[in-house]
């Protein structure tokens, strides 16, 4: 059972209101940051817990927090991105409608640390229900006296307001989202100069994930060395996971990281197994833009050893045989899964997000999912594998912003990986819309490089 | 000013001011080493870093942090540094993702430079014939869109836009009242006065000089000659709005149509207001100040015939080739 530091008291009922959440040792680290640490010392703290951002890009929390510039007489902001709209990713929104005390906790202590005193929450705009769960838990810890003017008699004032989204994936990279914030077209910047100099109106801000904002929780409470303990490596702590797709038990985990991805899919605890008894073909470890795996790949490294839920082993062995934990959202693909289908449904929606403001990226996206929808219905050439090939690697690294990146990486891998099932799909067109490819070699035990 | 900082673009070492971005210092240079851009327009703040056109390889950071940059990065929007070393035509990498952005800028683009007013001095033409492949893979519908008016001036040719954002930079900047703007996102992404409302503004005709393509064009100008038939001539007028000093591109003895003057870029030296622009069409309006000087590669010098061959009496005189410098090298150009 590994420990559980976010979901630990999930399942008491009432845990949304601000009473239970108190009573359950909630605000616990409110007080502790706010009577006791200077906020250096809280930054110094999160620095120690060696926790890494939860939305994906895996930057250390406490770095970023540190690098904020702080000159006289500007405002600084914390901004977080609950903006969660990757495919196969919802750990944020359960955590936001089942405990909103933990993230507004977090966002004090956070807000604290970074000397803001008005923080915002950035809430994807098709979430209205959490808009509201938010809007309410604010409004209680307001009225217990933890936000607003002087608190705990601290002398620190903070005002958090939540801010709903326009409805597009794009905002969800840090900089189109404080220009989304600030009330304009969500079109990402131009980096330099990053957001820890000149953010939200100009003025020095930090974007963070809900989960790396509410895992200081824990932090402030046990100790950033305590927190370093859990987990492997330079992966600190625990991880939520959203898993989904053909598994017995989907939902989301938290697991501590340096789990084994075998342990993940087939234990009861977690995934319980693949679902009616088949067998595991694929899996997108992290969400839809990283590079999507064979059975094979994912259970073992290219050495022969077990691959580990973490940020270290997932990304062993690079493009070639690796992947990435990204935000979290894995997906379990079975036996009866085509990956053609798959990448096309990925690439899709890459198409419909892009925000059109650079080229590779906004004419890029449209070829290749027109491309891949015609291989998927048997329309394919042999020379579309590898102009697709060839066109996600025109788009990625020549883009503003990872879009571009996140596009072109699941349908690179997906080609990298099952090739064979692609030109399957173009050379028996027929066959392929009456029946999948099925399992093939997907999931044989790797040939092993014998060291030399 | 504070000390200049140098920079090496493909081996050739430059001197200049702090802040510079990497595309300016390079235009400093001048020449073939300069990398193209769509999208960047000096004249207007915060454009560029959209088209990807421009991208090249920091080979080294600078002196004080000697680390390449990790990806090709915008030289338009990236601001040079003590000791950095950039590569542009000189780096593989930087060609093969060019043509990339070429290829993937021409997708949707209806090359339909046959009737279109701004083929001949058409960046993206330029673009396509210097670095773009000569058939394309792309075998898809291409996506269109009506011809909108836009005033009784201009009219908006949507499919040819290549979504640069110079147009929604110069209403923003240069009129004190934009009402076209980007609409959609990712290819279906457009360039719109929302409910087709007219733009209405003393500058607004600039928009025309700063479109790269034939997205935007002089409705008074419209399907009247090609480019490469008239003749550029530099005139002024006193004019109260704007500083009157202008393009004017004749056809025998008719003036065709007023620009803006724009330099080997493409830009303008000066903005020019409407009333210069569509309505002072008669030689009688201007002061005619001389021939407009034009790329010598630019196909609107092609027919053209004052270029005779300097006498070979001038190569034996110093001061001759001195003051026929230009002429002679025009000569050994062919």
């Amino acid at each position: 059972m590994g420990r559980k530091l976010l979901l630990e008291h999930i399942n008491v009922p009432g845990i949304n209101t601000f009473q239970v959440y108190k009573e359950k040792g909630g605000y616990r680290a409110v007080e502790k940051a706010l009577k006791t640490m200077s906020s250096d010392d809280v930054v110094e703290e999160v620095k120690k817990s060696g926790l890494r951002g939860r939305g994906g890009a895996g930057f250390p929390t406490g770095m970023k927090w540190s690098f904020l510039a702080k000159p006289e007489g500007v405002p600084r902001y914390l901004v977080c991105n609950a903006d969660e709209s990757e495919p196969g990713t919802f750990k944020d929104r359960y955590l936001m409608t089942h405990i909103p005390h933990a993230l507004i906790e977090g966002m004090i202590i956070g807000s604290y640390a970074l000397g803001a005193n008005t923080s915002y929450i950035y809430v994807r705009g098709e979430m209205m229900p959490q808009i509201r769960i938010l809007e309410k838990a604010i409004a209680e810890a307001k009225a217990a006296g933890y936000l607003g003017k002087n608190i705990l008699g601290s002398g620190y004032d903070l005002e958090i307001y939540v801010q709903p989204g326009g409805g597009a994936y794009i905002c969800g990279e840090e900089t189109a989202l404080l220009e989304s914030l600030e009330g304009k077209r969500g079109n990402p910047r131009i980096k330099p100069p990053f957001p820890a100099i000149a953010g939200l109106y100009g003025c020095p801000t930090v974007v963070n994930n809900v989960e790396s904002i509410a895992a200081t929780v824990p932090i402030v409470n046990e100790g950033g060395e305590e927190y370093a303990k859990i987990g492997i490596g330079r992966s600190t702590g625990t991880k939520l996971i959203s898993a989904s797709g053909n598994i017995n038990q989907p939902g989301v985990y938290e697991i501590e990281l340096g789990l084994s991805v075998e342990d993940f899919i087939y234990s009861d605890e977690y995934c319980g197994g693949i679902a009616n008894g088949k067998r595991l073909k694929a899996v997108v470890a992290g969400g839809s833009s990283v590079p999507i795996l064979p059975a094979n790949l994912i259970l073992n490294l290219a050495n022969g050893d077990k691959r580990l839920m973490s940020y270290e082993s997932l990304s062993e062995g690079g493009f070639a045989t690796g992947t990435m934990l990204g935000s979290g959202g894995f997906v379990v693909l079975d036996e009866d899964q085509c990956i053609v289908r798959n990448t096309w449904n990925f690439s899709r929606f890459y198409h419909h997000e892009s925000c059109g403001q650079c080229s590779p990226c906004r004419e890029g996206t449209g070829w290749m999912e027109k491309v891949l929808h015609r291989i998927e219905y048997g329309h394919g050439k042999m020379s579309d594998i590898d102009l697709l090939v060839d066109v996600s690697k025109k788009i990625e690294g020549n883009t503003i912003c990872p879009l571009g990146d996140a596009a072109a990486w699941p349908v690179a891998s997906a080609i990298r990986h099952f090739r064979d099932e692609f030109e399957w799909h173009v050379k028996e067109p027929k066959l392929a819309l009456e029946r999948n490819y099925g399992l093939a070699h997907y999931a044989d035990p790797l040939k092993i490089a014998e060291e030399v | 000013m504070s000390d200049k900082i140098k920079v090496t673009i493909d081996g050739i070492p430059v001197e200049v001011e702090p802040g510079t971005s990497i595309l300016n210092a390079a235009r400093q240079i001048g020449g073939d080493i300069v990398p193209p851009a769509m999208c960047y327009y000096s004249k207007l703040e915060g454009s560029g870093g959209k088209c990807r056109t421009c991208l090249v390889k920091v080979s080294k950071g600078s002196e004080k942090d000697p680390r390449p940059m990790p990806k090709l990065v915008a030289s338009c929007r990236t601001t040079v540094m003590d000791g950095m070393e950039v590569q542009n035509i000189t780096s593989p990498e930087v060609i093969e993702a060019r043509k990339g952005v070429v290829e993937m800028l021409l997708i949707n683009h209806p090359l339909d430079c046959p009737i279109c007013d701004q083929a001949g001095e058409c960046h993206l033409q330029d673009l396509s014939y210097e670095h773009g492949a000569a058939t394309t893979r792309y075998e898809f519908d291409r996506r269109t869109f009506d011809r909108v008016d836009i005033g009784d001036k201009i009219q908006l040719h949507m499919n040819r836009c290549i979504l640069c954002y110079r147009c929604v930079f110069t209403a923003d900047q240069i009129t004190n009242n934009r009402v076209h703007g980007v609409l959609g996102r990712g290819d279906h992404a457009e360039i719109s006065t929302y409910i087709e409302k007219a733009i209405d503004n003393d500058f607004s005709g600039n928009v025309i000089d700063v479109c790269p393509v034939g997205a935007l064009t002089d409705k008074t100008f419209r399907f009247k000659n090609r480019v490469w038939f008239t003749k550029p001539v530099e005139a002024h007028r006193d004019c109260p709005t704007c500083s009157g000093k202008v393009t004017l591109w004749y056809k025998g003895e008719e003036v065709l149509r007023v620009t803006a003057r724009k330099d080997v870029y493409g830009e303008v030296e000066d903005f020019i207001c409407n009333t210069c622009r569509f309505d002072k069409k008669s030689t009688n309006d201007w002061v005619i100040e001389g021939p407009r000087q034009v790329s010598r590669q630019s196909v609107i010098n092609a027919n053209h015939y004052d270029t005779l061959q300097p006498l070979p009496v001038i190569k034996k005189n110093p001061e001759l080739m001195e003051a026929n410098k230009e002429q002679f090298e025009r000569a050994t150009k062919f």
